[in-house]
């Protein structure tokens, strides 16, 4: 019980069940799915950016708690970052629910997002916490790639 | 006997101290079974049909002498229309492919349930658009039961196959499928029998029903993985294609010809599971010895007494047929405006063990408008206090969840 309290807290609770980042932006640069077919997690994550700067982001979809919450969480901390900041983010939030990422100081620039950090001890829900993280980073993928072509 | 005394039998639940209410999934196993498996790997293994020494001989019998054991269980008429695979799927996959993919034509109906697991609507989906045949569902009613008039407007002339499922491992409901095998035979089809849920709760009578076919895995029934079993009648089986080639299930081999051994073989390629054989055999001894009524009896108390608990809790979306006596021991529910994923998660950290998600039925959930569900299913094993720990973690969770809302 004691390890649930620790990841159903009150910050994970109220980002999954009224956040702020569930809307449709204006206008977007990337739009992208999300899907977890385990437990029908779907989100579709919308990007705008500002030259390298993730300058707004927006979720919508349904799904788990833990997915949900872990959506909106990401997008408070990712917004108003560089692509390169971004990406360390992402690669260090990925490294701390598969426990190949425990040294505290790099574990701070997660801001809020520190707060998943439990779900590396509930295998069922590791997918849950990744799901909006491994969605993004397709996305930063996909914009370096693509990014000959001037978006 | 008391759920109590027969919860002695069952080593794991002995040794752990979770409420375990996933039985549609898997079943404990007693200690008859586990022991009996062991017996075999310490005092009679060896490949069978394939040793001429006595050791293999035993092994061959044992495993034989389980056929006719589960012939007699189901009231087969020939041992030989007891084939076995390694669970319910390839059961229906067997069917699927050897009796379908030759017998269905362009124009052709496949009628299968919305219930169906996906193990019993994949196949066909696939069958049906490799031939050209129409796949086609009976829809079940705000009560989910397959009315009789839905059976008799779906299942026409051209209808060739009907799969059905007996028991819903999602709503439990408790299929009318004499019915259904009834109207079908009278339209010129043959029926498919995915007693995959039923047989661990029901005594099943292959002749009575008049099955053409029917599958089950022997893990959700006391046994081990990885062994199941298909039923199909002689006539229909002898006609058919095998499905899987190779090893003891030819008679000749030439290098551009074959001649396939008579049933059972023709449908066993390959070394076959005998310990997980043995297994079932003591399974079906296990489930003679305590008897179906017995069974039942137990079942249908726990199941009423946890029904009549969380009918208590208006926070709960409960999706069960309304008449009691077409309900077997699955209930499928929600907390309302929670993801069942946290629900399970949470009822876990309680000591409660439920399923949740689309429980291999996503048709059917789709038809329901929802995307998952949580399952609490229920076997003999499981008491009233079972039944009073998940309502408490039921409560639990919604206090959890309710002051975000
Ligand atoms: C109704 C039904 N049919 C088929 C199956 C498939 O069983 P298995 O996965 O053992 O092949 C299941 C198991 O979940 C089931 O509940
Ligand atoms: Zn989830």
């Amino acid at each position: 019980m004691d390890e649930l309290n620790d990841l159903y807290t009150d910050l994970i609770m109220e980002h999954s069940m009224n956040s702020c980042n569930k809307r449709e932006l204006e206008c977007c640069d990337y739009c992208k799915m999300g899907h977890n077919p385990n437990c029908g997690d779907e989100i579709k994550l919308e990007l705008k950016m500002d030259g390298d700067i993730i300058d707004d982001l927006a979720f919508s979809g349904h799904g788990c708690a833990i997915s949900q919450a872990s959506t909106s969480i990401m997008i408070d901390t990712l917004r108003g970052k560089n692509i390169h900041e971004a990406r360390k983010i992402i690669e260090t939030f990925i490294g701390m629910i598969k426990r190949e990422i425990t040294d505290e100081a790099e574990l701070k620039k997660l801001e809020d997002a520190i707060a998943f950090r439990n779900v590396s001890h509930m295998p069922a829900r590791v997918k849950c916490a990744l799901l909006a993280w491994h969605t993004i980073e397709d996305m930063l993928n996909e914009r370096m790639e693509g990014n000959s072509d001037g978006k | 006997m008391s759920p109590e005394e027969i919860k002695k039998d069952f080593p794991l639940l002995q040794n752990r101290k979770e409420v375990y209410l996933d039985s549609g999934a898997t079943t404990q196993k007693p200690i008859q079974v586990i022991e009996a498996v062991d017996e075999y790997y310490r005092k009679y293994n060896a490949n069978p049909h394939r040793g001429a020494y006595s050791l293999s001989i035993e092994a061959t019998q044992a495993y034989e002498d389980t056929r006719i054991k589960i012939a007699k269980f189901i009231n087969a008429r020939y041992s030989e229309e007891i084939i076995f695979s390694k669970n319910a799927t390839e059961s229906l996959n067997l069917v699927a492919y050897s009796y379908g993919m030759d017998n269905l034509e362009a124009g052709d109906e496949v009628v299968i349930s919305i219930m169906e697991h996906h193990a019993n609507l994949v196949p066909w989906q696939h069958v049906s658009k490799t031939k050209g045949a129409t796949l086609k569902y009976m829809y079940m009613n705000d009560e989910y039961e397959l009315t009789d008039e839905e059976i008799e407007s779906k299942i026409t002339d051209k209808t060739k196959v009907v799969g059905i499922t007996h028991i819903s491992n999602v709503l439990g409901t408790i299929n009318n499928v004499k019915k259904i095998i009834n109207y079908a035979h009278k339209k010129g089809a043959i029926v498919i029998l995915d007693a995959s849920q039923s047989i661990p709760h029901t005594k099943i009578d292959v002749q009575d029903l008049d099955a053409d076919f029917l599958a089950f895995s022997g893990h959700k029934l006391l046994a081990p993985f990885g062994i199941g079993v298909l039923y199909g009648k002689r006539e229909i089986l002898n006609k058919m294609n095998p499905f899987l080639m190779g090893g003891d299930m030819i008679e000749y081999v030439y290098e551009q010809n074959t001649t396939f051994a008579p049933l059972p073989n023709k449908f066993e390629a390959g070394t076959q599971n005998v310990g997980g054989v043995i297994g079932l055999g003591a399974a079906i001894d296990y489930i003679e010895k305590i008897g179906y009524d017995t069974i039942q009896k137990i079942e249908n108390e726990v199941t009423s007494y946890a029904i009549e608990k969380m009918s208590k809790l208006d926070f709960l979306d409960i999706y069960i047929t309304p008449n009691k006596k077409n309900h077997s021991a699955v209930i499928s529910f929600n907390i309302k405006g929670v993801h069942p994923h946290d629900v399970a998660s949470i009822l876990d950290a309680n000591g409660v063990c439920v399923r949740s998600g689309n429980h291999c039925a996503q048709p059917l959930l789709r038809f329901m408008g929802i995307d998952s569900t949580c399952r609490a299913s229920f076997y003999f094993y499981n008491t009233k206090e079972d039944a009073d720990k998940l309502v408490e973690a039921l409560k639990k969770a919604y206090e959890m969840f309710k002051k975000y809302m």
